[in-house]
């Protein structure tokens, strides 16, 4: 198994490599420049080309390529030209953001969306399956912002009983140690922040889980509906086991890999930072970090984002194929 | 033989599907019982409603579409049909066991061999610690002859071979001392060696554990192995019954005759294999009249208007066909003089 890990992280590097000189070369195919985007639209040409000077912008492309290779190697992700500050120190503020909103809006979709799918296999075609599978229909169907908006405003405005934007009150900032609000407020024993930190949560966390939830939940009826036909199900049944314990014992764990399969991706996809959601909820998360980056043609922080984005993905997906060897022992990697 | 209680008395049993195309019967009143520590056997061909009927017994009939329809399932003093879904689960696998036809898919992959046993076991003695459902497990293992019996309890399914599988399964299906043990198609999925270890076995299990087995199975030799009685179905319903020397030696209804017919015969080389002409009716197609009669050779004008009923030929055989109709009457005599 540790063999199959370290094959993978191996395999890491060319994917990574091959990630940042696509990203490097679609960015500078943008149209515009980032000394012009400083300095504004009034400035002197000589200023113009002093500043490019300055960033490095003047070199060929595959010095500035080599340049940035080298720093990656020493663990330097570049420095923000907007802020001047390392990306590396700036993007964890941001990450951490989306790392506590996806986590949050992936178990809701998880708990949910696994359940509704089990329950609408157990009991297909009956109202419960119809629902549901409706919901999903629509779920995946409904644009995430029109549901941002709407979810505002009902729990927001209407009801007044959810805040809107934000991680926290203004008036009454998290002290943040990780940055991640959830852990900094238990760490630091302040449970009414963590009332306060989970109601911000809970908006964003909803329009963000409604889309995995629906395909979870779909994937999960499928899966379930096919796993309950097989022989060993029906060998539980007839050992007088409860059809409760038949379908979440014997049933899902057969029937969960495809499941985990979309949750891994939906889940880099989350962690990928989600701009709409972060930007209708105002949330301080990676997705907005790299979209204003790319506003500003802030190369550095666009070309490690991305990376920093990517590396997670991937991640993410080794974590879930380990999962599923320790689900199914007929899956063996060694 | 006669003399054994009846442990099982299925009577008028209909269980029926219903489809797009209307209510379907795949079994139309079936009357038999198995007697305590006896193998019946039921052959048919597929489609017969053997499989069926066996499920109906264990209330593990696919629902929706199936349903028992009408009759009653007896065991002891319970009608088994009647019982809540609660309740049947303390006769399944309790007091009624059964093992399918595919080892290779009726274990779970996921879970080891002794979590699988434990828990058949663990569902009924809820007063059990787990060590001794863990002893009761590996003593099983060895009763069906499988060898190095406490490793085998953390292997899992895939690294057992489809013999191996079976005898899990029986093992696991015994594990309660249940007094009736189905077993449908239990070797067909095997290779001809295996079906004969296995068969070995579930006689030798039968003969020491006294649990009554009914064997559900479309081969004849393994009926004429295993068996003490059979009951011969077709097209959903009871053909003929009777002890298996019996049926073997002086078949009554066409159908049996055809079947031990059509069984290859390794004395006579050059012969072709007798077969049966036509098919097997669509479930429901047969409204009137003998379900055999557009197959077999000895039909008249009634076979195709009346549908005969199952006669007692003798104190031990049935048989459903009007050939045997007459003889009924002279049996009922025989034993009038008998008295």
């Amino acid at each position: 198994m540790l063999h199959y890990i370290g094959r993978r992280l191996l395999q890491l590097i060319p994917v990574l490599l091959g990630m940042t000189f696509v990203v490097f070369m679609i960015i500078r195919a943008i149209p515009g420049d980032p000394a012009q985007v400083i300095l504004g639209q009034q400035a002197s040409e000589s200023a113009i080309l002093a500043l490019r000077t300055k960033l490095g912008l003047d070199n060929p492309w595959y010095i500035q390529y080599f340049d940035y290779l080298m720093g990656l190697l020493k663990g330097d992700l570049g420095e923000s030209l907007r802020t001047m500050n390392p990306v590396s120190n700036e993007i964890w503020t941001y990450l951490a953001a989306t790392f506590e909103l996806s986590l949050f809006a992936i178990l809701i979709a998880i708990i949910v969306g696994v359940n509704a799918g089990i329950i609408s296999a157990w009991f297909q075609n009956s109202w419960f399956d119809y629902t549901a599978m409706i919901l999903a229909l629509v779920g995946v169907s409904m644009p995430i912002f029109w549901l941002g908006l709407m979810l505002q405003y009902i729990f927001g405005i209407e009801l007044g009983i959810l805040p809107t934007t934000g991680r926290e009150e203004v008036r009454n900032p998290v002290e943040s140690m990780t940055n991640i609000y959830v852990l900094d407020t238990i760490m630091q024993g302040r449970f009414d922040q963590l009332g306060t930190v989970f109601k911000h949560l809970v908006l964003p966390g909803l329009a963000l889980a409604t889309i995995p939830m629906a395909i979870i939940a779909r994937m999960t009826r499928s899966s379930m509906l096919e796993v309950m036909r097989s022989d060993y199900v029906r060998t539980a049944r007839a050992k007088g086991q409860k059809m409760f314990w038949v379908v979440y014992k014997h049933a899902l764990k057969n029937a969960i890999i495809p499941v985990l399969t979309i949750i891994g991706l939906q889940m880099g996809l989350l962690l990928g930072g989600a701009i709409l959601t972060e930007t209708i909820f105002g949330w301080p998360g990676v997705g907005r970090y790299i979209y204003e980056a790319i506003n500003f043609r802030d190369y550095p922080v666009i070309q490690s984002g991305i990376l920093v984005v990517a590396f997670i993905f991937v991640m993410i997906n080794l974590v879930i194929d380990v999962l599923y060897s320790l689900i199914d022992p007929r899956i063996k990697y060694d | 033989m006669s003399a054994r209680k009846a442990i099982l008395q299925v009577k008028g049993l209909q269980t029926s599907f219903f489809t797009d195309d209307g209510v379907i019967p795949a079994v139309d009143n079936i009357d038999f019982s198995v007697h305590e520590g006896e193998v019946l056997g039921i052959v048919g061909e597929s489609g017969c409603g053997k499989s069926v009927t066996s499920l109906s017994i264990m209330g593990l009939v696919p629902s929706p579409p199936g349903k028992i329809t009408g009759g009653e399932i007896l065991f002891g003093d319970k009608d088994l049909t009647k019982l809540s879904d609660k309740e049947m689960r303390k006769v399944r696998g309790n007091d009624v066991a059964m093992i399918f036809q595919e080892p290779m898919t009726s274990l779970n992959p996921l879970f080891t061999i002794g979590n699988q046993l434990m828990e058949a076991i663990l569902i009924h003695k809820k007063d059990w610690s787990k060590k001794k459902a863990r002893e009761r497990a590996i003593e099983m293992l060895k009763l069906v002859g499988l060898p190095r019996s406490e490793e085998l309890m953390k292997d899992y399914p895939h690294q057992l071979s489809g013999g191996m599988r079976q005898r899990v399964m029986i093992a696991m299906a015994l594990v309660c001392d249940p007094k009736v043990l189905i077993a449908d198609e239990p070797t067909t999925a095997l290779d001809v060696t295996i079906q004969a270890q296995i068969l070995a076995l579930m006689k030798d299990l039968n003969e020491r554990l006294n649990t009554a087995v009914l064997l559900i199975t479309h081969d004849l030799g393994v009926v004429a192995e295993t068996c003490e009685r059979v009951v011969v179905m077709y097209a959903g319903q009871i053909v003929e019954e009777g002890p298996v020397p019996i049926i073997f030696k002086d078949p009554q209804h066409p159908y049996t005759k055809g079947l031990l017919q059509s069984v290859p015969d390794m004395r006579f080389k050059k012969q072709r294999l007798y077969s049966i002409p036509g098919n097997v009716p669509k479930p429901g197609s047969i409204s009137k009249g003998c379900r055999f009669a557009a197959r077999c050779e000895f039909a008249f004008d009634k076979c195709l208007t009346e549908n005969p009923d199952l006669y007692q030929t003798s104190s031990v055989h049935k048989t459903r066909c009007f050939l045997y109709q007459n003889q009924e009457v002279l049996a009922h005599d025989r034993t009038l003089i008998e008295s």
